[in-house]
């Protein structure tokens, strides 16, 4: 295109600039049933290559779960997907619509993608009825949250979502005096204030006993369907008792796919995992 | 405006305090004569007015750095130049009264051979333009600094030293007499303010109940934002930044609106200081200064907003008393005070005195 056409382009009346016609976050759009698309995506870092041709997707209301040996690049897939860290090639798209790669961080929670931290990060000052409260979704922007008050719908769904885990005995106790099980459950009820299409959930059962275990199991498994859940986890019991469809990922890419018996069986997964 | 006191202890016995000072003070000074004991003189009257204006910057510094984590070793600067906005209208209120009778232009610039007023100080002559500046000044710096350190997710130690280098390079700037504030001396020698004689008892009465205004108005100001789920934000921003942008808030623009608003607060405390002591010169951004108030709010107890208004006046209270009876030993008695509080009362003179309540703190 030379340089008088382009002119004319950006001058056309019927077309407005990008900046004006702001992506639209609020409608997701997932009509061919997928909502996350992740291809060929590619990082690297001081040549270290943690993320290499990475293709996969999820499918709507699916629970998945992810396995893969230290420095695979779990986490480092969760890190490009909530905008943490950029690729350096690749695609990353939430329903058809909406490119998660020119967005920010708050952007793409805001847009309905909830992560979980391996370390369970909840804001220990604040009681547990203040978390779940700012987590809330709705307008984050400076001045409708000094203006916010509490409507008695927003209260009855911080109850629920207290109930759905397990801590509605304790509203008014300090998260920083929680237990590191009750953390985590908590941290996933944030996750769920903020009404996401998508989970993303780092290691949620690390440091728990086998009865916190097994809740946190029934807890994921419920909130498939409603959302789409993806598990990182290292526990191969935890991820055989929740998970109908596993991930392998190994040295940046995925190595297989399929239900926990298929990848068990899977000669190469059992090559990294096991050594030859 | 009740409910913002509400469970509130310490908030609740400032605002009583406030007012009782406001109606005692006034009458004690202007009513009982003098030689009477019960008789307030206008040097101690003045003396409240000034730790009321170091209580209302006490009170900005708590707001960023106890509720939101972030430590400015600057604010002094954006106290300074809400005092130099007040200060600029006052020079322009001396007219032909001035040293060379000058009635254009302040002493200094006849001084440096000026034929006209600089641009700048346009419309300083009239209070309420300047009273928009008092907040305008120190509120842009504060957005364009925050701004532009915010974004780039400057934290922690690194963002308090560059404060520190901005309050120091105001510093050398108000220095240069080119710039127009007066250099070295800076602005002094005001005769009045809106034709009230600034000598006068009355003057300094409302001089005075304004400064109590100020910090009743703007203690009630931070308590709305600390108790709206906005300062629930900020204290989460200090304990996790990361967290709160994940759980969808702008962490920069969250920061940005508070730390001007400080800002703002600060200069309004600058410009109720400056004509109530009479002088205002670039000692004011010294960097010592800057953290010399950090260090009342740590004293006093942080994160409470009364714990920086007492820390405001019991420290100025001593150093009051102290530079008076013993000169010497200011500095090593404001020291040995920080040092002692850090080892045995983290949480200042407060949480000595409140017993372990779960509070955001």
């Amino acid at each position: 295109m030379n340089a008088l056409e382009k002119l004319r382009q950006s001058i056309r009346r019927d077309q407005v600039f990008d900046i004006v016609n702001k992506q639209d976050y609020s409608e997701i759009d997932t009509s061919h049933g997928l909502i996350l698309y992740v291809e060929d995506v590619s990082v690297s870092f001081d040549g270290f290559k943690a993320i290499n041709d990475l293709n996969f997707y999820i499918e709507v209301g699916e629970l998945r779960c992810m396995i893969g040996p230290n420095g695979a690049g779990k986490t480092t897939m969760m890190d490009i997907i909530t905008g943490k860290t950029r690729p350096d090639k690749g695609s990353v798209w939430f329903g058809q619509n909406i490119n998660l790669l020119k967005m920010t961080e708050p952007e793409i929670a805001q847009a309905g993608v909830g992560r979980k931290f391996q370390k369970p990060t909840v804001f220990e000052h604040h009681d547990i009825f203040e978390n779940l409260e700012m987590a809330m979704a709705g307008d984050k922007r400076v001045w409708p949250t000094y203006r916010a008050k509490l409507s008695s719908e927003q209260h009855d769904r911080i109850m629920s979502v207290m109930d759905t885990i397990g801590l509605s005995a304790n509203a008014r106790q300090r998260a920083g005096a929680l237990s590191h099980g009750q953390k985590q459950w908590l941290e996933i009820g944030m996750l769920l204030m903020q009404n996401p299409r998508l989970l993303l959930v780092d290691e949620p059962v690390a440091g728990m006993t086998h009865q916190e275990m097994d809740k946190t199991g029934e807890l994921l498994t419920s909130l498939a369907g409603e959302h789409s859940v993806v598990v990182v986890e290292h526990d191969m019991d935890f991820v055989r008792s929740i998970a109908n469809k596993v991930s392998v990922l190994h040295q940046g890419s995925i190595l297989a796919e399929g239900t926990m018996d298929e990848v068990q069986n899977n000669q190469k997964v059992i090559e990294v995992y096991l050594g030859e | 405006m009740l409910k913002l006191l509400k469970g509130d202890r310490g908030g609740q016995i400032l605002m009583l305090l406030l007012l009782i000072a406001a109606i005692v003070v006034p009458v004690l000074n202007l009513l009982v004569p003098e030689g009477n004991p019960l008789h307030i003189s206008t040097f101690t009257v003045t003396l409240l007015g000034k730790y009321l204006a170091y209580a209302l910057l006490a009170l900005s510094v708590d707001l960023v750095w106890g509720y939101m984590g972030i430590l400015s070793l600057g604010h002094g600067a954006f106290f300074a130049l809400g005092g130099y906005a007040m200060g600029m209208y006052l020079m322009l209120q001396i007219g032909d009264r001035g040293v060379y009778g000058n009635p254009e232009l302040p002493d200094f610039m006849v001084f440096l051979n000026w034929k006209e007023l600089p641009w700048f100080w346009h419309g300083f002559d009239n209070f309420w333009f300047a009273m928009i500046m008092v907040a305008l000044v120190p509120g842009l710096l504060a957005f364009i600094f925050g701004a532009l350190a915010f974004r780039s997710r400057v934290t922690g130690v690194y963002l308090s030293i560059i404060t520190q280098a901005m309050t120091y390079a105001l510093l050398l700037a108000f220095f240069r007499n080119e710039m127009g504030f007066g250099g070295n001396n800076g602005l002094t020698d005001f005769k009045d303010i809106l034709g009230f004689s600034l000598q006068a008892d009355s003057t300094r009465i409302v001089l005075f109940l304004a400064s109590v205004l100020a910090l009743a108005l703007g203690y009630l100001a931070c308590r709305s934002i600390v108790t709206s789920r906005l300062g629930k934000v900020a204290v989460a921003i200090r304990d996790a930044e990361d967290r709160v942008r994940f759980i969808g808030y702008r962490v920069d623009r969250v920061k940005l609106a508070i730390f001007t608003f400080s800002a703002v607060l600060a200069g309004i405390a600058g410009a109720l200081y400056v004509p109530q002591v009479g002088i205002i010169n670039p000692g004011e951004f010294a960097p010592l200064r800057s953290i010399e108030l950090v260090i009342w709010v740590a004293i006093g107890g942080r994160t409470t907003l009364y714990g920086a208004v007492l820390g405001a006046f019991l420290v100025n209270y001593s150093k009051t008393y102290l530079t008076g009876a013993f000169p010497e030993i200011w500095l090593f008695a404001l020291g040995a005070l920080f040092v002692l509080v850090t080892l045995y009362l983290p949480k200042g003179i407060v949480g000595l005195l409140k017993k372990d309540k779960e509070e955001v703190a």
